[in-house]
């Protein structure tokens, strides 16, 4: 065990306006490993990350760097010292070239410090391989997939040749390849003495990755653990306190009659001749890999985009969609993926963004808003949606990543839907939030509505869902019931690899 | 209750106070009248009074839709245009001998197609506000001295000139229709379902799509209502001078949007209220008329109201960023 510490955080207290978010947290990270480190949202992780990339300033504790105390005064006084930091929303600029994002103020440079492109490009060539990305290094960003975007952002920070890189929820818009690419990377920089500290929600990775893990709750240090001496409930519990059991629920018994049809959709180049129904009561899951048009589907029936043939029928009528507005009149609900750019108002209260889909409801004559139903109405919404925040006028973008996931559902199951379409429901949420979205879920589910549930979490999906569609290339290429479900049949048509058994 | 936690409870509820934006402006106001009072027996006179509120009448009518345009993040440079060309035709018209009460009619539809080129032109093909209305502001004007050749319109009704310059209680119209239109506005923004919908387009676009909010049509629908609104000031103007002049309302936009910032709104969009706005308005003709009063040469005017401007939004930034909200 006497490895060399390469990073250590000691003591590190950090204050916010009415929370304290780190409580004297500790994290030893020794030379050449991956350390995990988990914890439900708001136990500190990130803030521990933006104090470790320069980002905030620590209250009290220090911070030492291979037995040296460090000040870390910005993101590049802590890139100088050899820490890089890859955050969970993308900072790449848009309209510039892969190139000049990875080497963005380092570019080589030639006689009269013009930029040498040819290097520059050259350069970058070689870092792309080590994702077996064939892209033309002057490929703007913008032209990239978000799966793409990601893998550029990740190897800029690689580029900076760091002794410690830290890995925010670097997954979360990778597909399964390009997340094991990813690991075969770690392995190889692990080998050459890069140490790691890398933050996920799912402890599979973790499991396959890491080699210590450390846990945090509620600001304060719990535990560090060699992987190979714990279990995954063992690391749940104690991040969560106590023991998660059931964390699915139990599927609804009563599933009713096929009410929501929809028949031969197709929109060009997206998704081709797409047919499912839903039943009352049902979760119907849609599984497949990032980029198969499952999102695509979701946004043509609720009115996002027009779709070139097909129908889409609720209770025996043909419904006619053309905008958002139409599908919630129709009673169909949509959960985006992108809670925070296109799902909440961030800048706003909860108690605003509970009637943003359905604010006609609240007027009381002469087009005015009935203020005290509103506030009666969020206080009742905060209740039942158990949504932890001091006041129903709080603003959203306060609030931890579950607790605004709670308030995105709590937004759509207020309009009271017939259908309703749930895309990633718990990406970047913890284990104590995502089981009581389930729990909605499934208590929607008893009241007779049916849902959608497009997720690229396939424990999720196997357990939640009581019939399962797999879509690959814009086509719905397999459908499964709970029973007969299993991680590797999924996977394997979802891949196109290999044979399987579908129904039809 | 004890006497701690009353205190408690009084400095919580001036705290809440001056976090609202329009206190603080009006509290900035209500210190500046105070000042001036001392300093200048003429201040606070009614005479004095209502002449600084009749300057802001006009800038004062156009900040109400420029609010509401804000608020969804929206923004129009075209305004100042508008006021000149939709006077200027209402004139022409009666001049011709239309009828007035047409001739306004047709004045502020003017206006409303103006705004609704704009809001068309950025809401349907998606160019950006900022170009849309700079082209628009030129268009206009030019339309303006194509169609005048430059001249000036005299020789208007008494029955339109009455609009402008007749008073009620020894109060001039303008400064009442501009009164009333703000309280209108602003109890809009503030309470119906309808005009509510801005704070959503400006606090996230996307998201308001998603919910159903029918974007694009709002979009249109606040360029028109700037639009008609900056015809009304301009008629309102033209009354007011008992002519139309082919330069009037130049530099307009750049006044009104200043006052809108300065009472609480932003570029983003998402925040402001029409109240905080015509605050803005009453703030800076504030300014100007000190400085009149206190003999300062008029040269100083353009420079103060900048300063003011940026001062109003650095101090707004630096207490977002203390309390971590930025």
């Amino acid at each position: 065990m006497d490895k060399l510490i390469i990073l250590e955080a000691r003591d590190i207290v950090k204050n916010f306006p009415g929370v304290r978010a780190l409580d004297r947290i500790q994290l030893q990270l020794q030379k050449g490993e991956v350390h995990a480190l988990v914890g439900e949202n708001g136990a500190g992780k990130s803030t521990l990350m933006h104090i470790l990339g320069g980002v905030y300033k620590p209250d009290s504790g220090d911070v030492f760097i291979e037995g040296k105390k460090v000040k870390l005064q910005n993101p590049y006084h802590a890139s100088q010292e050899g820490i890089s930091v890859v955050y969970q929303e993308l900072s790449l600029v848009q309209n510039l070239s892969i190139a000049e994002n990875i080497f963005a103020n380092r570019q080589p440079l030639k006689r009269m410090k013009l930029v040498d492109w040819n290097l520059l490009y050259q350069k970058t060539s070689e870092v792309l391989k080590y994702f077996n990305l064939e892209i033309d290094p002057r490929t703007p960003v913008k032209e990239l997939s978000v799966a793409e975007q990601q893998v550029v952002e990740i190897l800029k920070a690689i580029s900076y040749n760091p002794k410690v890189l830290i890995l925010d929820e670097p997954t979360s818009s990778l597909t399964q390849i390009e997340t094991k690419l990813l690991f075969k990377n770690i392995k190889l920089l692990k080998e050459k003495g890069v140490s790691f500290v890398y933050i996920s929600h799912h402890l599979q990775e973790i499991f396959e990755i890491a080699d210590r893990v450390t846990i945090f709750r509620d600001g304060k240090y719990i535990d560090t653990r060699n992987i190979s001496e714990v279990n995954e409930e063992q690391v749940v519990k104690l991040m969560v306190g106590r023991e998660i059991q059931n964390m699915y629920g139990d599927r609804n018994s009563k599933i009713g009659e096929e009410y929501f049809q929809v028949e031969n959709l197709s929109q060009d180049g997206v998704f081709t001749e797409v047919s499912f129904s839903l039943k009352r009561g049902e979760i119907l899951g849609v599984a497949g890999l990032v980029g198969a048009g499952r999102t695509e589907l979701a946004r043509a029936i609720f009115g996002l985009e027009p779709f070139s043939e097909g129908s889409i029928r609720l209770n025996g009528k043909v419904l006619s969609i053309h905008s958002p507005g139409d599908a919630i009149q129709e009673g169909i609900a949509y959960l985006t993926e992108d809670r925070k750019q296109q799902g909440l108002f961030l800048k706003m209260s909860y108690r605003e963004n509970l009637i943003a889909p359905d604010m006609k409801r609240f007027i009381k004559g002469m087009n005015i808003l009935d203020e005290s139903k509103i506030t009666s109405f969020a206080e009742q919404s905060q209740k039942q949606f158990k949504i932890i925040t001091p006041t129903i006028f709080q603003k959203v973008r306060n609030l931890s990543g579950g607790n605004q996931q709670k308030v995105l559902l709590s937004m759509w199951v207020g309009i009271n839907p017939k259908v309703l379409i749930v895309d990633e429901p718990t990406r970047g949420v913890d284990v104590g939030a995502r089981r009581e979205i389930y729990k909605i879920m499934r208590d929607l589910t008893l009241s007779g509505v049916g849902i959608v549930m497009i997720s690229s979490d396939l424990p999720e999906v196997l357990g939640v869902s009581d019939r399962i569609l797999v879509m690959r290339g814009g086509r719905i290429v397999g459908e499964f019931n709970q029973n007969e479900a299993t991680e590797e049949r999924v996977i394997t048509c979802a891949t196109g690899v290999g044979k399987v058994n579908i129904l039809t | 209750m004890s006497q701690r936690e009353q205190t408690k409870n009084h400095r919580n509820l001036w705290r809440s106070l001056t976090e609202i934006h329009e206190f603080m402006i009006l509290f900035i106001i209500i210190g500046a009248v105070i000042l001036m009072t001392i300093l200048s027996p003429i201040f606070f006179t009614s005479g004095n009074i209502l002449a600084t509120l009749l300057s802001l009448a006009i800038e004062s009518i156009i900040a109400i839709g420029m609010t509401v345009l804000m608020v969804s993040g929206g923004f129009d440079m075209s305004v100042g245009s508008t006021v000149g060309f939709t006077g200027a035709m209402a004139a022409m018209l009666m001049v011709r001998g239309t009828p007035v009460i047409l001739a306004i009619m047709v004045g502020i539809g003017l206006g409303v197609l103006i705004g609704m080129g704009n809001g068309l032109i950025i809401s349907k093909i998606g160019i950006n506000p900022f170009i849309t209305t700079l082209g628009m502001l030129n268009l206009v004007r030019g339309l303006l001295l194509v169609i005048t050749k430059g001249k000036n319109i005299t020789g208007l009704p008494d029955s339109f000139k009455i609009l402008g310059q007749g008073k009620f209680f020894n109060v001039q119209y303008p400064i009442l229709i501009a009164i009333i239109l703000v309280i209108i506005g602003d109890f809009l923004l503030r309470k119906s379902q309808f005009f509510r919908q801005n704070y959503y387009i400006g606090g996230n676009e996307r998201a308001a799509l998603l919910s159903g909010i029918n974007v694009s049509k709002m979009k249109v629908f606040n360029y028109a209502l700037v639009g008609g609104l900056a015809a009304f000031a301009g008629i309102i103007m033209t009354a007011r001078l008992g002519a139309a002049s082919v330069s009037a309302g130049t530099g307009l936009e750049l006044r009104v949007i200043s006052a809108v910032i300065i009472g609480g709104a932003s570029l983003q969009g998402g925040e402001g209220t029409v109240a905080g706005a015509f605050l803005g308005t009453l703030l800076m003709a504030l300014i100007q008329n000190s400085l009149t009063l206190l003999g300062v040469d008029v040269y100083w005017n353009t420079f103060v109201i900048g300063t003011t401007l940026l001062v109003a939004v650095m101090i707004d930034t630096l207490s977002k960023k203390r309390k971590g909200l930025l």
